[in-house]
């Protein structure tokens, strides 16, 4: 597919002339950028020919990818709540994740969960350095950042600093654990629950659990 | 069909300093140093087989081994009792001494 760039009128009037009365030109960007990657293309190659040949249907590929972006923190969020009410699940959840996961009918395949507990004396981090594994199962897709390059080699060198970016100092009398998430295992983190909460039903403190606490740089939020 | 379990948890191990080419899943920072076993994971077919289409087998024992950052890190910032924790495929690992 060729994109024309000539042939369009351009959808943005700001109410200016760009060309005559504005004195420069704005930079431009390519409809798209760059053209396919080596994998993009392989990827295309591959779905075509499993679809001409009949294995599965380009619905079926709509249906997986509509499967995969529905998932959502709030999976991961009911996880924790339920273990912050139940101190018998709680200890399930610790001895094997992905049981308790289950146990709650939660969908996660064969992933293998391992979930750590945040206490007084022990803040948990989670990143993968080799690439971005991540429990996408309870979780979603992972944001940006957790792919980056920077987030990836500062995470285990000096998570401290990071910490304190993402506005969640670490007390100097707290030991602070990373989790370098580089083979088989996928890590949840178990925020604590905030003071005050003793009154809150299960679904009012699943609204506290947000995404990134259960990745470990920010805490649970208070009600 | 898989390795026997080498070590057990509480033992201390050093992860082998190698650098084989291909698709190996134990981070170059963590070569040479040495921690203690967490936990055994179970045991998993061999990703740097899997990478390329061999079976992976016999599978290998997987743990999680815990190190002090202060060690990894010559100029880490952060207390003493800082720690990572990274999962390491038993071909990786050598019996290390017992911690002083």
């Amino acid at each position: 597919m060729t994109i024309d760039h000539h042939d369009h009128e351009h959808g943005h009037d700001h109410g200016h002339d760009h060309e005559d009365n504005h004195g420069h030109h704005h930079p431009t960007l390519p409809d798209e950028a760059g053209g396919l990657s080596q994998y993009q293309v392989m990827e295309i190659a591959v779905r075509e020919l499993l679809i001409e040949k009949g294995v599965f249907g380009a619905a079926d590929v709509r249906r997986a990818i509509e499967a995969m972006d529905g998932r959502h923190a709030g999976l991961g969020a009911s996880f924790v709540a339920r273990a912050w009410v139940d101190p018998a699940f709680k200890a399930r959840a610790l001895a094997d994740g992905s049981a308790a996961a289950r146990e709650l009918g939660l969908e996660i395949g064969p992933t293998r969960l391992i979930v750590v507990e945040n206490t007084q004396s022990l803040h948990n981090l989670v990143v993968c350095t080799l690439c971005s594994c991540y429990p996408r199962m309870l979780l979603g897709l992972p944001p940006d950042w957790y792919k980056s390059r920077a987030y990836r080699s500062r995470a285990v060198h000096e998570p401290r600093a990071v910490l304190a970016e993402f506005g969640t100092p670490i007390a100097e009398d707290v030991e602070l654990r990373v989790h370098d998430s580089t083979a088989d295992m996928r890590y949840l983190v178990m925020p604590l629950r905030p003071a005050g909460t003793e009154a809150l039903d299960e679904a009012a403190l699943a609204a506290l659990v947000t995404r990134d606490s259960m990745i470990g740089v920010a805490l649970a939020e208070t009600p | 069909m898989s390795e026997m379990p080498r070590f057990q948890a509480g033992d201390r191990v050093r992860v082998r300093r190698a650098s084989p080419p291909g698709h190996v899943r134990t981070p170059w920072y963590i070569r040479g140093h040495s921690g203690a076993i967490e936990r055994l994971c179970g045991a998993f077919a061999n990703p740097e087989e899997l990478a390329y289409r061999r079976s992976g087998l016999p599978a290998q024992p997987l743990y999680r081994v815990r190190f002090r950052q202060a060690e990894i890190w010559p100029d880490y910032r952060g207390q003493p009792e800082d720690s990572i924790e990274i999962e390491i495929y038993q071909h990786w690992l050598e019996p290390a001494e017992q911690a002083p």
